[in-house]
């Protein structure tokens, strides 16, 4: 930006996202003073794709957890008699090479892969929020933990998850049972070699962040670290964390279906839509609706929670609330 | 180019086939592709062992004699195959006199001299050159040279089977003046030598990447001056087994593609493409069910969990092993799993014809006698989940493992829904083939260590001797913790009777005499006492372009064995 | 900055000491054995002689010292006898893989090549659709051209490249025929017409991958810009009568690209490290490919060697990632 120009009035070039309210507004501001959340709330209500991805989110989580209750068939059945059958209202995604009922296992595999989707994303995003936050914000831990993720990065991903198989496989199986200790070694698996990208990512932004005005006059009234770091870091790196947390979920359900392949994840009787998408792969030319219904699953998924994210993140920013 | 043409062009081949053959010379075909989902690391057999190093170094390097496709050996270095019978093996079976032929030349121009086959045995024989055909050598007390052409082998023992060293493509005869500084501890440093070895075969190296691709030419001292037909060879490798199919029947990229353990609809679709299809070969490799004898239960100490200590619950009882072989449709397995590339088998070897006992016990499925067995035997469901129990309330619950590997996913959901049926419950586990065929004993998922109550994987012999493979069930050759669990004995089979017939036919020369002790130790493992409980005889599959003339399926040695007979179909 | 430049480079020596020993014991402690691709023919005594010749039986220090010799010693010797001709190295023992008993270091340098044209290609090919879309996606944010290009990149991020390479050669080379489906590294350009197949086999590769880092980065690019877009200092730009170009392009841009820069820098150690599974489904025998591989074979001196280099590309791009903060930031300050 240079100095040497000079002030130039307002010529209509700004776009209607900075427009003061209107007139006709001035109700609004003599109201009594409302809970910030409601105020989130009224503008997401408002937002058409966070409402329409929210809804589509829900479809799918209802479908997969509530779905298996009430379709007939289950997802391990066998029927030899009726297998490689296409679309019919017996089955209405058609079977598979061993007679499974695909609706069954679409439903039995979304709820793996939705639960360890969100689950992983969810712990990866907290320990790298966390990490770059403390990263970027206190320069002593800077080194120690940008070092941390840098050796994070560098390990081999599969070596690492057959060490993690094979120190806490058996542990968990006794603690939790065959199918909860896997999931709880998946999530964990996923989750801590994952967190790097929005730890550095978050880092660089609030770096940027901390030696803003804002932020200095907010120390310099004497807020406390923390927060100074809940109020105004956490909320300007939002946008950042939202993206990472989209492709998050996609990465994570892929990871999952790589080490199911692998061997390293779920029994091989468990569908999971990675594993689904993967298996249906060489049949792409005999059935190609095989692969349609994981691989669209997935990006629906993924689809709803971006726009989630979109939404919340347009709610959180009151700079374009009320538009 | 309509069907019918097709058609006709390749009745049209077929006759001319054999003329076209005879004449034209040297590399009138110009290039042949072949393509290896696992890519070749290197091309000295001996240091690896792994079938896609011995077939990429099997169009250089060759044997004194191999196995064609029906199993009998045909001379290759050698002049012909010494027996009993034309005195090439002495009479106490403790000596084997091989003649090289007359005049054959290394690539380099240099002759072939009994010197070179000496240095061979010598190379392998190394103690610390980690040898991997060492097994080929078993028993040799030393390799002579009585003169250029001639080499006498001399057992410790009496060998019935003599036809072990130099024979096959697991043990090739390499060049002395190359690897004479490459022996023991050296030999892995001889990187030139080991990625470029001066050979005898129709083709020699010109450039070879490690686990990408190589490139062959002809070789111009080749014995035969009008092979091979083809004047260079891309050998590629990497990627997975459908892709290698496609490329060789959909795009027709490549001539020939190799051990492709596809679904059989895949197979079928690709053969539409109507560039190349599938040629099938049956040798001694069966997939099937392994029972542990002895019980792998987590409660059990380390180092006592599937030991000889402690006997398995209940499928150390016989009638529980029946029950679960009797409740699987092996038909449908095949058909599902493996189409034309399988066949039913309930025999642990069952090829070569002199071997086989051709048992037909297992091949019907019998659910309601598996159910009755069970019954008879004093399983009985009591507390009503569905669940048998044993005499003293032990629910018969299976953990069942195998590799990774789709055809395998498969047949665990389907014998799991067999199992359940009969009233037993089955939890399964696959596992990362690396891990699963290693021999970690540091890890708890080896198919050694058999923390589990029943794996499946396939095995099979080299050559067409089952004797090595049947003697692996010896008392004590089970792996243990004090053999770093390394042993043969899968199942921790022990039986006196079995024991003597292994040393039994150890000594016994007569080819049909050997075939009967084998059938008996065979029916001993499977229809006797259902310790093993085979599958599927699984065929050796490979995708063949049309155009490609003159390749003949060989499971008995390397699939590259008549590569020089190769030609272009025009 | 420049003091900062030094220390961190100074730091970086024992970090990757430290990596490379946490690195070392990880692929120790994981379960696996170089035998496991030997057939089971082979008897098991045979296998543990192969794997005494291997030197397997040695203890820990001693393998992880040897490897530290040979990678930092011995092989920069053989670098410079490569340069310069002369022979420091002679005697010396490098860095031998397992597989193929040959020096890791000729293999790498051998599939460089492969994975720069093609990773390479493909990053250089999605930062540069990324970048627009993102920036474009933002200014005109819920326009069509933003939902659309919110649902190519969601789309792209969500289909794994298993699938969707195998989708593309299902279209492109069996039913059309345009391109090969297996990529030929022995191919030598230097015509017009290798030239030419050469680009042919690279499109499907490429597409796949830069797929992939196009939806990432244009999500990057797109939610940064949205964030600047609204502050004050935009107003002000625009309000000084500056053009809508200079203010989204540079002011804008420019305070939105710490992200992008993040993200672009924990990519470009991955163009060495190759496409693992892209690599293997269009046979490109590239970096990634070698690496499955040594990690299916156990196949540790060139595991531990490959993630090393992978270490050290981290690093250095990392820091290369914290300078440019400052370059973009001036009021970012490590001192």
């Amino acid at each position: 930006m240079t100095d040497k120009e000079r002030f130039v009035p307002d010529e209509g070039l700004t776009p209607a996202s900075t427009a003061i309210p209107a007139a006709g507004e001035l109700e609004e501001f003599t109201r009594p003073p409302r809970s910030q959340w409601l105020n989130v709330w009224d503008q997401f209500k408002h937002h058409k794709g966070a409402m329409a991805g929210g809804i589509l989110f829900l479809v799918i989580v209802l479908t997969v957890f509530v779905g298996p209750w009430l379709w007939p068939l289950d997802a391990t059945t066998i029927d030899i008699r009726a297998r490689n059958q296409g679309p019919s209202l017996a089955h209405p995604f058609g079977t598979d090479q061993l007679g499974r009922d695909t609706f069954a296992r679409m439903m039995a595999g979304g709820r793996t892969s939705v639960s360890v989707g969100i689950a992983a994303m969810l712990l990866a995003l907290g320990l790298g929020s966390l990490i770059g936050v403390l990263a970027g914000f206190f320069r002593r831990l800077d080194g120690p933990l940008m070092r941390l993720t840098d050796l994070f990065l560098a390990l081999p991903l599969l070596p690492l998850l057959l060490v993690m198989m094979l120190l806490f496989r058996e542990p968990l199986n006794a603690a939790f049972g065959p199918e909860q200790g896997i999931f709880i070694l998946i999530v964990t698996a996923i989750g801590v070699t994952s967190w790097m990208p929005t730890a550095r990512i978050v880092r660089g932004d609030v770096l940027a962040l901390k030696e803003r005005e804002f932020v200095l006059a907010a120390r310099s009234i004497g807020t406390t670290n923390t927060k100074l770091i809940a109020r105004h870091i956490l909320p300007n790196v939002l946008s950042p964390i939202m993206v990472s947390a989209t492709l998050g979920i996609a990465t994570a359900i892929i990871t999952e279906s790589a080490l199911s392949f692998l061997g390293l994840g779920f029994p091989p009787d468990y569908p999971t839509w990675g594993r689904l998408l993967f298996d249906a792969t060489d049949y792409l030319q005999q059935y190609p609706e095989r692969v349609f219904w994981p691989g669209m699953a997935i990006s629906l998924t993924v689809l709803s929670v971006n726009y989630l994210g979109d939404g919340l993140r347009d709610a959180l920013d009151p700079r374009i609330r009320g538009r | 180019m309509n069907f019918k043409a097709i058609l006709l062009g390749t009745i049209a081949t077929a006759v001319l086939a054999p003329a076209a053959f005879a004449e034209g010379g040297r590399g009138r075909d110009g290039e042949v592709k072949i393509i290896y989902w696992q890519a070749p690391s290197i091309l000295n057999p001996y240091l690896s062992g792994g079938t896609k190093d011995i077939d990429a170094s099997a169009l250089v390097i060759e044997p004194l004699a191999r196995y064609d496709e029906k199993g009998n050996l045909v001379a290759y270095l050698a002049e012909d195959i010494p027996t009993l019978a034309n005195g090439g093996v002495s009479e106490d079976l403790k000596s084997i006199t091989w003649k090289l032929k007359k005049g054959l030349k290394w690539s380099d121009g240099s002759p072939v001299t009994s010197e070179d086959v000496k240095f061979t045995a010598e190379y392998c024989m190394n103690p610390e050159g980690g040898c991997a055909s060492l097994s080929f050598f078993d028993g040799v007390e030393k390799v002579e040279a009585l003169d250029d052409l001639t080499v006498k082998v001399t057992f410790n023992q009496p060998k019935p089977n003599p036809y072990g060293p130099f024979v096959g493509g697991q043990s090739p005869i390499i060049q002395k003046k190359q690897f004479e500084n490459c022996t023991g501890a050296k030999a892995p440093e001889c990187t030139e030598a080991n990625f470029n070895p001066v050979g005898t075969g129709p083709f020699m190296v010109k450039d070879f990447r490690p686990n990408d691709v190589i490139q062959y030419v002809a070789n111009p001292n080749y014995r035969d001056p009008d092979k091979p037909a083809f004047a260079s060879v891309t050998f590629k490798g990497g990627g997975d087994a459908t892709a290698a199919a496609r490329a060789v029947m959909e795009t027709g990229e490549f001539d020939h593609a190799w051990n492709l353990q596809l679904a059989p609809d895949v197979i079928a679709k690709m053969e539409q493409g109507g560039k190349g299809q599938v040629q099938v070969g049956f040798g001694p490799l069966v997939e099937r069910l392994e029972m542990n004898l002895t019980d792998p239960s987590p409660d059990l100490p380390e180092g006592e969990r599937s030991t000889r200590k402690h006997p398995h619950p209940f499928l150390s009882d016989m009638a529980v092993r029946k029950a679960l072989s009797m409740a699987i449709d092996r038909e449908l397995l095949v058909e599902i799993g493996y189409g034309k590339a399988g066949k039913v088998t309930c025999d642990l070897v069952p090829s070569p014809d002199n071997y086989a006992a051709k048992n037909d016990y297992c091949l019907k499925q019998d659910i309601a006698g598996a159910n009755a067995l069970l019954d008879e035997a004093g399983y009985k469901d009591t507390n009503g989940d569905g669940i048998r129990e044993t005499k003293d309330g032990k629910p018969l619950k299976i953990l069942y493992q195998t590799s990774t590997n789709a055809v395998r996913q498969d047949f665990q959901a389907l014998i799991k829904e067999w199992w359940r049926q009969i009233g037993v419950e089955t939890e399964l586990r696959n596992i990362n083939a690396s891990v699963f065929f290693g021999g970690d004993p540091g890890s708890p998922d080896t198919f050694q260590k058999f923390y589990a109550d029943v794996e499946m994987y396939a095995n099979t012999f080299n050559g067409t001797d089952p004797q090595q493979y049947l003697a692996a069930y010896r008392c004590g050759n089970e792996p243990k913790p004090e053999s770093q669990w390394q042993g043969e004995n899968i199942n921790r089979y022990c039986d006196p009777e079995y024991d003597k017939l292994i040393d039994e036919l150890a000594r016994t020369g007569d080819i049909k005499k050997r075939g009967e002790i084998a059938i008996r130790m065979n029916n001993m493992l499977t229809k006797d006492s259902y310790t093993i409980v085979p599958l599927v005889h699984r065929g050796r599959v490979s995708a063949i372009a049309s155009s490609l003339g003159g390749y003949k399926m060989n499971v008995w040695d390397s699939e590259m064995w008549n590569i020089a007979d190769w030609y272009r179909i025009k | 900055m420049l003091t900062f430049t030094i220390r961190r480079l100074v730091l970086a020596v024992p970090t990757l000491l430290f990596i490379s020993l946490v690195i070392f014991l990880l692929l120790q402690l994981a379960p696996g054995d170089p035998m496991a691709q030997v057939p089971l023919t082979v008897p098991p005594e045979v296998k543990e002689k192969m794997r005494e010749a291997l030197g397997l039986g040695q203890p820990l220090y001693v393998q992880y010292w040897k490897w530290i010799v040979q990678f930092f010693w011995v092989e920069p010797q053989v670098l410079i006898d490569h340069w310069f001709g002369t022979s420091f190295s002679t005697d010396n023992l490098r860095v031998i893989s397992w597989q193929t008993r040959s020096p890791v270091m000729d293999i790498v340098i051998q599939r460089i090549p492969q994975t720069l044209w093609v990773v390479g290609t493909a990053y250089v090919v999605g930062i540069l659709i990324a970048l627009p879309i993102g920036i474009y996606s933002a200014y005109r944010q819920y326009s069509w051209f933003d939902q659309i290009g919110t649902f190519v990149a969601m789309v792209g991020f969500s289909v794994p490249p298993f699938f969707s390479g195998v989708l593309v050669i299902v279209i492109f080379s069996v039913e059309l025929g345009w391109f090969p489906s297996i990529y030929d590294t022995t191919l030598v350009v230097d015509s017009w017409e290798s030239f030419l197949q050469q680009l042919r086999q690279m499109v499907m590769p490429v597409m796949v991958l830069a797929l992939q880092i196009t939806a990432q980065i244009s999500r990057f690019m797109r939610a940064s810009m949205l964030d600047n877009l609204n502050q004050d200092y935009v107003r002000t730009a625009r309000a000084k009568g500056l053009t809508e170009r200079t203010v989204v392009l540079v002011h804008v841009l420019r305070n939105s690209m710490i992200p992008v820069v993040t993200v672009i820098a924990l990519g470009v150690p991955s163009i060495f490290g190759g496409a693992i599974i892209t690599e293997q489904v269009f046979k490109v025998n590239g970096i990634g490919q070698l690496l499955i591989g040594a990690i299916q074979a156990n196949d540790l001196p060139m595991v531990q060697t490959l993630t090393f280099i992978f270490a050290v590309l981290i690093v250095v791009f990392n820091l290369i990632a914290d300078v440019l903060y400052g370059v973009l930031d001036p009021r970012i300050r490590y001192d």
